[in-house]
Order: structure tokens, then sequence, then C-alpha cells
């Protein structure tokens, strides 16, 4: 019998130190299906970031670089430099991309630096224990609004697809979703889509990933995939911000 | 610039260094502008591209030590500088790049703290030069010049032995060295003989998969891994410590200064000796690691000893360590972007040449 769904071989034989139900998992699988499909895994170096996800190199098997909390971007332009015909991607969780790495990914967009980010929005911070995300929703209850995000204590969740896709430097920008498997296909295409852009040389893409936290959404996993349809979906839009291939037709 | 040929050239301590560094092979730059470092940047803005080298001005210290991370990581030779508020910030990168094992090179001309201080020349960033800065049990290889030319100089040593060890070195100057001129020649060349950087991320083609970090999650690795970065440093003490020792033979009283204040006390050995007072100096070039045993050794033929610093007093504790009660330890020291002159300096020594007599007297 034909096996029609198999590991990639990009994905290490591991067990996963993910809780049940994090999305996580679900995300970096994806990624090493399409370095498989790009046939890129020699080439390629990604960045793994401080929160959930720090382990990422425990998963992928491809030349992989650490870097402090919120740092990826600039860790990831300092490599690209040295190799700009190598694949460098960044994977970044809320808190390290749009709390204390917020100057490096604007400033990494905006010299149009051709890497490609993965941002994992799960609008918590899970490694920690589940504190405030500049992603979380309002009145969403977490360790640190125990009564919930008050936008006039806490201010309001961060919309960095639409922030960045108004700076110049970018080239295709998309929020996507891994609540069904329609979504987790779309999310594949558009990540595919962001490493197609670096390998075209186009320049700076970001996929943004509404994720799962169960363990400090506090819900089980089917609860959770239903939150980011009902709830999530409503402050962060799915949807393609921007695509250097539109950008063409609307100047021809 | 062209520099094919033995010429001396008249430039300040900051274009000298960021010359240096190119011709050491340094290809990836990345700055944030801070007085009293500027031309560095300056210059190398005008010179990468002219080598086919990348530099960013970037948005902070921050971004630009993590830059220099990343490049360092990649496999490329790789600098930044700063001066003392931007250094502080990183601090942070410092810490990962030691943590991580990653070569770089790191230039601080140094001016006067704390917080926002002032441009003037000090030395007050010592204790967070060789002591760490950052947190975490780790040593930066810190070298101190003290004129232009050592300035250049040091730079292509600070990229081999950022190489050789992999790990970060530092250049400690300060804003007198970084903006003063002297003539220059550019006769060092980058070593030949330094082993392939095979653990750099090059993409796994054909040899398993590289990865570099500094984490160590598993109860017992990161001790092990801590174990491994003390060896590393105990044999950089024993290999590279550096000094300049003058006139300490039959000295009565030896001055130890480093960079510009060394600079000053050259001077005071010159009237020193017109006054017929035997005065020597020993001048650390490395200041981690730092030349403890030379200094312990002349402290059992000395009556005292001087450390002169722009600080409140940071090197005098490890020249004290270094002397290990064998004889007095004097310090004179001006801080807030102060300049010790000469004179006060000859005076600080009379000070201590008649104290030495009254002590003298009292138990006669
Ligand atoms: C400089 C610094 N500050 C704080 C931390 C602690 N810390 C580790 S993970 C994390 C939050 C991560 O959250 P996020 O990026 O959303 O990732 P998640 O764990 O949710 O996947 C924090 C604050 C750190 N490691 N370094
Ligand atoms: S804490 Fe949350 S983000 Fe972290 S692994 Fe568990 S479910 Fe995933």
């Amino acid at each position: 019998m034909e096996a029609i769904y198999k590991k990639p071989e990009t994905l290490i034989d591991t067990p996963t130190h993910y809780c049940p139900g994090c999305g996580h998992g679900i995300v970096q699988r994806l990624i090493a299906e399409i370095i498989d499909e790009l046939d890129i895994r020699e080439k390629t170096i990604g960045l793994a970031p401080v929160g959930c996800a720090v382990l990422a190199y425990n998963y992928l098997d491809i030349d992989m670089c650490e870097a402090a909390h919120g740092r990826p971007p600039a860790v990831a332009t300092g490599i690209k430099r040295v190799h700009p015909d190598k694949i460098v991607f960044s994977y970044q969780g809320d808190g390290d991309l749009a709390a204390i790495g917020t100057a490096e990914i604007i400033h990494t967009a905006n010299r149009g630096e051709n890497i490609t980010v993965i941002f994992v929005n799960n609008a918590v911070y899970g490694m920690t224990n589940g504190q405030m995300a500049p992603t979380t929703l309002l009145n969403q209850r977490t360790l640190t609004t125990p009564q919930g995000r008050d936008a006039g204590a806490d201010g309001y969740p961060l919309r960095m697809c639409e922030i960045l896709s108004i700076i110049d430097g970018t080239r295709f920008i998309a929020r996507t979703s891994i609540t069904s498997p329609k979504n987790i296909n779309r999310t594949k295409k558009m990540i595919k889509k962001g490493f197609q852009t670096q390998i075209e040389k186009r320049g700076f893409s970001l996929i943004e990933v509404l994720s799962t936290c169960p363990v400090y959404w506090h819900m089980t996993p089917c609860e959770s995939m239903k939150y980011i349809d009902e709830q999530m979906t409503r402050t962060f839009p799915l949807g393609i911000f921007k695509d250097w291939e539109n950008e063409n037709k609307d100047n021809n | 610039m062209s520099t094919n040929k033995n010429q001396k050239f008249l430039l300040t301590g900051n274009e000298a260094s960021a010359e240096a560094a190119i011709l050491a092979g340094c290809r990836y730059y990345y700055g944030y502008p801070i007085t009293p470092q500027n031309e560095i940047m300056t210059h190398m803005s005008l010179r990468m591209p002219q080598v086919g080298g990348t530099f960013i001005q970037v948005e902070s210290e921050l971004a630009a030590i993590y830059m220099v991370y990343g490049s360092a990581a990649a496999g490329g030779r790789t600098m930044t500088s700063s001066s003392s508020p931007g250094i502080s910030l990183k601090q942070e990168g410092i810490s990962y790049l030691a943590g991580s094992e990653l070569p770089c090179v790191i230039i601080n001309m140094q001016r006067g703290g704390p917080g926002l201080g002032d441009i003037s020349p000090a030395q007050s960033d010592y204790f967070q030069a060789v002591k760490g800065g950052g947190h975490g049990d780790y040593h930066t290889i810190v070298l101190a010049p003290s004129s232009v030319q050592e300035a250049a100089d040091l730079v292509f040593d600070a990229f081999d032995l950022a190489d050789c060890y992999r790990n970060p070195v530092m250049i400690l100057g300060d804003a007198q060295l970084g903006q003063m001129m002297e003539p220059v020649v550019f006769e060092k060349k980058q070593k030949t003989d330094l082993s392939a950087k095979t653990w750099a991320l090059t993409g796994a083609r054909g040899r398993k998969r590289n990865i570099v970090k500094s984490f160590y999650p598993v109860k017992g690795e990161l001790e092990e891994f801590n174990i491994k970065l003390q060896k590393k440093y105990r044999e950089i003490e024993a290999e590279e410590v550096r000094y300049e020792e003058i006139d300490t033979e039959n000295a009565d009283i030896v001055i130890v200064a480093y960079g510009t204040s060394a600079r000053i006390c050259r001077e005071v050995l010159k009237e020193a000796r017109k006054k017929n007072m035997k005065i020597g100096m020993i001048r650390p070039v490395t200041l981690w690691p730092f030349p403890s045993v030379i200094i312990g050794r002349v402290a059992e033929k000395v009556q005292s000893i001087l450390t002169v610093e722009m600080s409140a007093g940071q090197m005098v504790e490890d020249v004290r360590l270094s002397v290990n009660g064998k004889c007095p330890v004097h310090f004179y020291g001006r801080t807030g972007g102060g300049i010790p002159s000469p004179r006060e300096i000859l005076n600080k020594i009379s000070e201590l040449i008649n104290i030495k007599e009254k002590i003298t007297c009292a138990t006669s």
C-alpha cells in the first residue's frame, strides 16, 4: 500500500515537549513539509525564539540558531547578510515579536530584509505561565489580567499584520489560523509563499498564525480552536494584507 | 583610502580602528551613533561597500549586537562599536555571544558616566568590561590600547583571538584615544592558520546540522557547559596575558595604569627620572586576562604600587588582588570625565614618598 501521508524528512522523530492541543507543533510540522517540498533543507537556517518554541531545533533537522527574547529578526539579518543565498526564517511568539522585539521586527521589515518571519500568535505568554501578551484580547483573562484585559489599564491588542503592511519595506504579509484542515492548508500555502518570496529575492515576508494555548486559555483543545474562530478572528481578521503579486498588478 | 603600501597615515584612533578592522577581514559592521566613536561608523559606511562588506546603521545598540551575533553564527568576521551607554545596552547580547561561544569584536570608546554622563574620556567601564557586564559566569577578552598605532594593531589581534577562542573580544579605549590623531602604519596581517569554522551556520549541506545556542534546559548540562567555558578561560589566562613593563628594576614605586592614563603616566615617569625618583610602570594591555602574576612579582620588590585610573577606582581592585598584601597599594583617580595631569600624579607620588619617610622615622 502506498503511504500518502508520512513524516516529513525535515521533521525529527522525537517526543514533543508541547502541551496537547498546542498550535506550535502543527506550525512546525508545516514548516518541515514546506522545506521538504521546496527541497531547501540543506540551505535553510532557522531562528528559534525565546518562548515555548525555544526548542524548535529539536524538531527541525536544519541548521538552527537561538536568539535572545525578541531579537530573532536582528540575528536573522546578521545571518542573511553573510549568506544572502541561504533561506533564513525566524519563528516567533507574540511576546517575542510584538512586545520585547517590537523594534527589531519593525526595523527589519522596514529594511526590507529578505527573510521570512513565522509569527505564532496565541494571545498569551505560554512559557512563563500565561501572562498577558500584547495580543491578548480585550476582556481575556490571563495570569496578569485576572479581571480580563482592560483597554484603559492594559492597552489594546496589537495588530502586527496591519502595522507591518503599511511599512514600505514589506512584500508579503498574511494572517492565517490552524483551526481546521482547510485553515491548516491555507496556513501552509501562506508560509510556503513566504519562503518563495524569499527564494525569489522579493524581500520581507511575515505570516501570522493564530494559534492555541489550551493550557493558559484554560480550555480544552477543541474549545481553543473554537475560541480562535469565534473570538480571536474578530480582533485579528484572517487575510492577506500585502502581496507583491498584487502590487505588481496594480503597477501595470 | 588605499592602504596597499606600508604607508604612514595621520588618523584618529576611531578611524584607525575601523580601517584596521577592514584590513583584518571584518566584513560585517553594525552600529548606532554615539559620541565619541562616531568616526568608526562613518569610516565603515564609506569603506564597507568598497570591499564588498556589509554596513548597517541599526535602530539600536541591542539590534546591532544581535546582528553581530547572527553574522558571527554564520561564520563571518564581524564587529560593532559604541561608547559607554551604548555598551550597557549591548551587554545582553555580549552574554549571549559568550554563552554561544561566538567570535566577534566590540569597541568601547568610553565616556563619562553613570547615565548619560558626558562625552569626555573616562575609564569607568572597567568593571563592566572585565567582570562580565551581562549575566552569567563569562569573560570577554579585553584589550586596552594607549596609542593610535596600538589601537590599530590590537584590532588585528582582537579578531584573531576571537576566532581562536570563539569568544567576544572587547577593545577598551576612551574618547581621548578615539578622537586624537597620530601617525599609524597598518603593518599587521590577519592570521591565516586559524581552524575552519565547522560549527558555523551555512546550511546543512553534506553534514549533520549545526545548532548555535546557549540554552541547556536538561539538568546538569548547563553546569557541564560552564565548566567547559571556565576551562577555556583558564587557558586564555595562561596564554594571552599582555603588558608593558617600564623601569620596574630597582623602582621604589611602580605605577599600574592602562590606556590614556598610562599615556599620561609616561610623562610622569620622564619627570620623575629628572628628579631622580625611582618610579616604574606596568601597563596592562590585556585587562582580562589581567597581568596578575607580573604585578605580584613586582610587588615583592617595591615600596608601594600606585594605580592611576580615570575612574573612582576600579582596576585598583584587581591590582590589590594581584599584590595580595605584599606591599601597600595606593590609588589616584579622576572621575566623571576628569583627566589627571602629570603634575597631579607627581604630587601624589611625592606624598607617598613622604608617607614612606614618615613611617620610616616613626619606626626607627
Ligand atoms: C530578556 C528576557 N525577558 C524575559 C524572559 C522570560 N520569557 C521567556 S518566554 C517569555 C514569553 C514568551 O511568550 P511568547 O513569545 O508569546 O511565546 P509562547 O511561549 O506563548 O509560545 C518570556 C517573557 C526571557 N527569557 N528573556
Ligand atoms: S504552554 Fe501553551 S504555547 Fe506553550 S506548549 Fe503549552 S499549549 Fe503550547
